[in-house]
């Protein structure tokens, strides 16, 4: 089984952002790699100057877009940039960013609900960027988003998961999938998410701003299939003590 | 007349609809991708041909980027 949103089914559980690549081959072969079968996009003013399409290179990739509403730090402009989104690309998914403080780019969770709430209602698909907030989760959740994705740590940051504990009371209240959003570093920070229980990771500046983006892309998207099935495999008990795992009959007397 | 197309002041001829300033953008003429808002309104693309523009009025022209 796949990641599942809003009734599509995606077989990769790993979201790809498009941001912070030096040049769209670098961004093709990333995609490629990751295995991804979603991939974000934003909306900014036409650059004539601007050589090559970020949406052929989706589209040969086999990635469906997901607009998001970078940049934008109100409900209105967020609402906005979503309804433009639709227009451009004939989607009415979106990733609802509502941006608090532009130093550390955490979500204003005011903001952020009342632009879910009036895009639900638009018949948007709202899939909101948020903090490791349980009860905003919730309230995101109430307010007929497909998902959450809450924030690991600051975007860009690569400081992995800050809260696991936060992280993991989401996970258990959350009846729409949780897909950890944000902060990844390194392969290990996605497995854990994954074995934390979330149903997806989405990331880009570990992978665009690697030294190797291909090859950190097939990282990540081992880490997070890696993640997932242990986390559905079930793990053994944590124990102070020692378990053999080798049978302490027939030891034979040697001396 | 005088409108904002991006930001930049464009000289366009009246009566001319926002076909034109989507031209003047550089954004691909099919409209493929692109999507427009006049003074923070969205018009839809089926309605650009029969939308015409005043002086003064500040016209977006947007299509994507690598972002998120």
């Amino acid at each position: 089984m796949g990641l599942e949103i809003a009734g599509r089914t995606f077989s990769s559980r790993l979201i790809m952002g498009t941001g912070g690549f030096r040049h769209l081959d670098a961004l093709a072969a990333a995609l490629e790699a990751s295995g991804a079968e979603l991939a974000t996009v934003a909306l900014r003013r036409v650059d004539p100057s601007a050589r090559g399409s970020i949406v052929e290179v989706l589209e040969r990739a086999g990635c469906e877009l997901l607009p998001n509403t970078a940049g934008c730090f109100t409900a209105r402009d967020a609402i906005l940039t979503a309804q433009l989104a639709r227009e451009a690309f004939e989607t009415d998914w979106v990733k609802l960013e509502v941006i608090g403080d532009d130093r550390t780019l955490l979500p204003d969770p005011t903001e952020l609900l009342e632009a879910a709430e009036a895009l639900v209602a638009d018949g948007f698909t709202v899939l909101p960027y948020t903090n490791d907030d349980p009860v905003l989760a919730r309230r995101l959740e109430d307010a007929g988003c497909a998902a959450v994705m809450p924030l690991g740590s600051p975007i860009g940051s690569g400081m992995g998961i800050r809260n696991p504990y936060n992280l993991r009371l989401i996970v258990e209240q959350a009846g729409v999938p949780v897909v950890l959003d944000a902060g990844i570093g390194t392969a290990s920070d996605a497995t854990l998410a994954m074995e934390a229980g979330c149903d997806g990771v989405l990331l880009a500046s570990a992978v665009s701003r690697a030294a190797d983006p291909e090859r950190m892309a097939r990282a990540m998207r081992l880490a997070v299939e890696a993640g997932r099935l242990a986390f559905e495999s079930g793990r053994i008990p944590r124990r102070l003590h020692a378990e053999a795992s080798t049978p302490t009959e027939g030891v034979p007397e040697l001396t | 007349m005088n409108v904002l197309v991006n930001g930049e002041r464009c000289e366009l001829p009246e009566g001319c609809t926002v076909d034109e300033a989507v031209e003047r953008s550089g954004a691909p003429t099919d409209g493929r991708g692109v999507a427009v808002a006049i003074d923070g309104e969205v018009v839809p693309r089926g309605r650009w041909s029969a939308t015409e523009l005043r002086p003064g009025q500040k016209i977006e022209v947007l299509q994507a980027v690598q972002g998120g």
